[in-house]
């Protein structure tokens, strides 16, 4: 009877090759691509017009073309929700939780085995390799919690780590597999050439953009000037995408900084009031937050002025709509630099 | 034989091929996705998911800022 392995696949190098270790012992193996919103993945390629040049395949799907597997991609934007907000094993170095972020996806992975009559679950994991989840305390972590416990294989250090199920019952042979420990990516790069792999994605700082500073300062500025700790696709989406000044504590303005953002922050328009300039070309931004009285919206409206052609003009005419259609016209002097701390910058 | 149709304009990859795979799962084999979407990711993406899976893309057009595809599913959801 042929075995079944579900492995998670997240577009890089370790989990491309775990798999392959795997399908290499006889191992029917599918793939699985968690979708959490947070995913690097070509978003900000897709968006920005400058960028609309560079290549834009999804790893993920990529690693199992070249690895001859299904992948089945999961979207888990609402429950993934309760990992960011409320992460057990609190946060790495940024917004990050890692710990929790494997447990869940594990876990979610043991579901789908269940459901799917799979026998065991991949990850590509290597003890010492990532600060928070691939420790040597913390696996065992993920093991447990996840539920999966020894139905979990990580066959790039398995010589490392207690022995699993699959390998007890002989489905895998414990000596094919690994012992990779550390940080160092020499032996996946070895390894990978040995099985003829020339082609990989290694994303610098992970492929999650909790793990980016600049990001999860936006998301942290979010969370502070809301009063509480909540968000949806659109925000999490926006927060990858243009300027971000935060003038007063109960407006920001998101400016496209290229025609490409600009395209993308036109679908919000029906969601967010906006503002645009008439008098000169110039970028759209979006209000988040409420525009309280006429100071408020004017000082939108300059700082709107600013980022557009007519930055050096004595006056320019911007218009602020509404999400009903309602709106009016305002003249403004666009705000200098001076009067743009950089502390509104998010 | 049925059409199902698939808007995944303004969305950004991988939702798209998310949203496709879900609209497969609830069709028959042979049936037609009819896909739109505004990410060019999905040119190269879409196409990949259907090689994967065993999906038959029929076509791949792109009209201005708009990308259709027409997909058969194949025999397995």
């Amino acid at each position: 009877m042929q075995r079944k392995a579900v492995s998670l696949i997240s577009g890089g190098l370790d989990s491309m090759l775990a798999t392959r270790v795997v399908m290499d012992q006889g191992i029917h193996v599918e793939g699985i691509n968690f979708f959490t919103g947070f995913c690097v993945e070509g978003h900000t390629h897709a968006i920005r017009k400058q960028d609309q040049n560079k290549q834009k395949r999804n790893n993920a799907l990529w690693v199992a073309e070249q690895l001859g597997i299904k992948l089945h991609i999961i979207d888990i934007v609402e429950d993934y929700k309760d990992i960011v907000i409320n992460p057990k094993h609190g946060y790495g170095q940024n917004l990050n939780p890692c710990l929790d972020c494997k447990v869940f996806m594990v876990s979610r992975a043991k579901q789908w085995m269940e459901e799917n009559g799979f026998d065991f679950i991949i990850t590509g994991e290597v003890v010492g390799q990532r600060p928070m989840s691939q420790r040597r305390a913390t696996m065992p972590i993920v093991s447990k919690n996840s539920g999966a416990d020894d139905r979990l294989v990580r066959p790039l250090c398995a010589h490392n780590l207690p022995e699993t199920l699959p390998e007890r019952e002989g489905w895998l042979k414990r000596e094919a597999l690994y012992g990779f420990s550390g940080r160092s990516r020499k032996p996946q790069i070895a390894l990978a050439e040995k099985m003829g792999l020339d082609d990989f994605a290694q994303p610098a700082g992970g492929c999650c953009f909790l793990t980016d500073a600049s990001y999860s300062r936006k998301l942290s500025d979010l969370w502070e000037n809301r009063g509480e700790k909540t968000y949806e696709l659109d925000d999490i989406m926006l927060l990858k995408v243009g300027r971000h000044i935060r003038p007063r504590p109960w407006f920001k303005l998101i400016i496209g900084r290229e025609e490409g953002e600009n395209n993308f922050l036109n679908g919000y328009r029906k969601q967010f009031p906006h503002l645009f300039a008439t008098s000169h070309t110039g970028p759209l931004a979006l209000v988040d937050g409420e525009l309280r009285d006429d100071e408020d919206r004017r000082l939108a409206a300059a700082i709107t002025a600013r980022f557009g052609h007519g930055k050096k003009a004595d006056s320019v005419d911007v218009t602020l709509e509404n999400t009903d259609g309602t709106g009016m016209q305002l003249k403004v002097a666009p705000i200098s630099e001076e009067n743009l701390p950089r502390e509104w910058y998010v | 034989m049925s059409v199902h149709k698939v808007d995944a304009r303004r969305l950004l990859c991988p939702m798209p091929v998310i949203r496709l795979q879900d609209a497969v799962k609830k069709a028959a084999p042979g049936d037609i996705i009819s896909v739109v979407c505004t990410d060019p990711g999905t040119m190269s993406d879409i196409p990949a998911w259907c090689r994967i899976n065993g999906h038959r893309l029929q076509s791949a057009v792109q009209d201005g800022s708009e990308y259709f595809f027409e997909v058969e599913t194949g025999n397995e959801p």
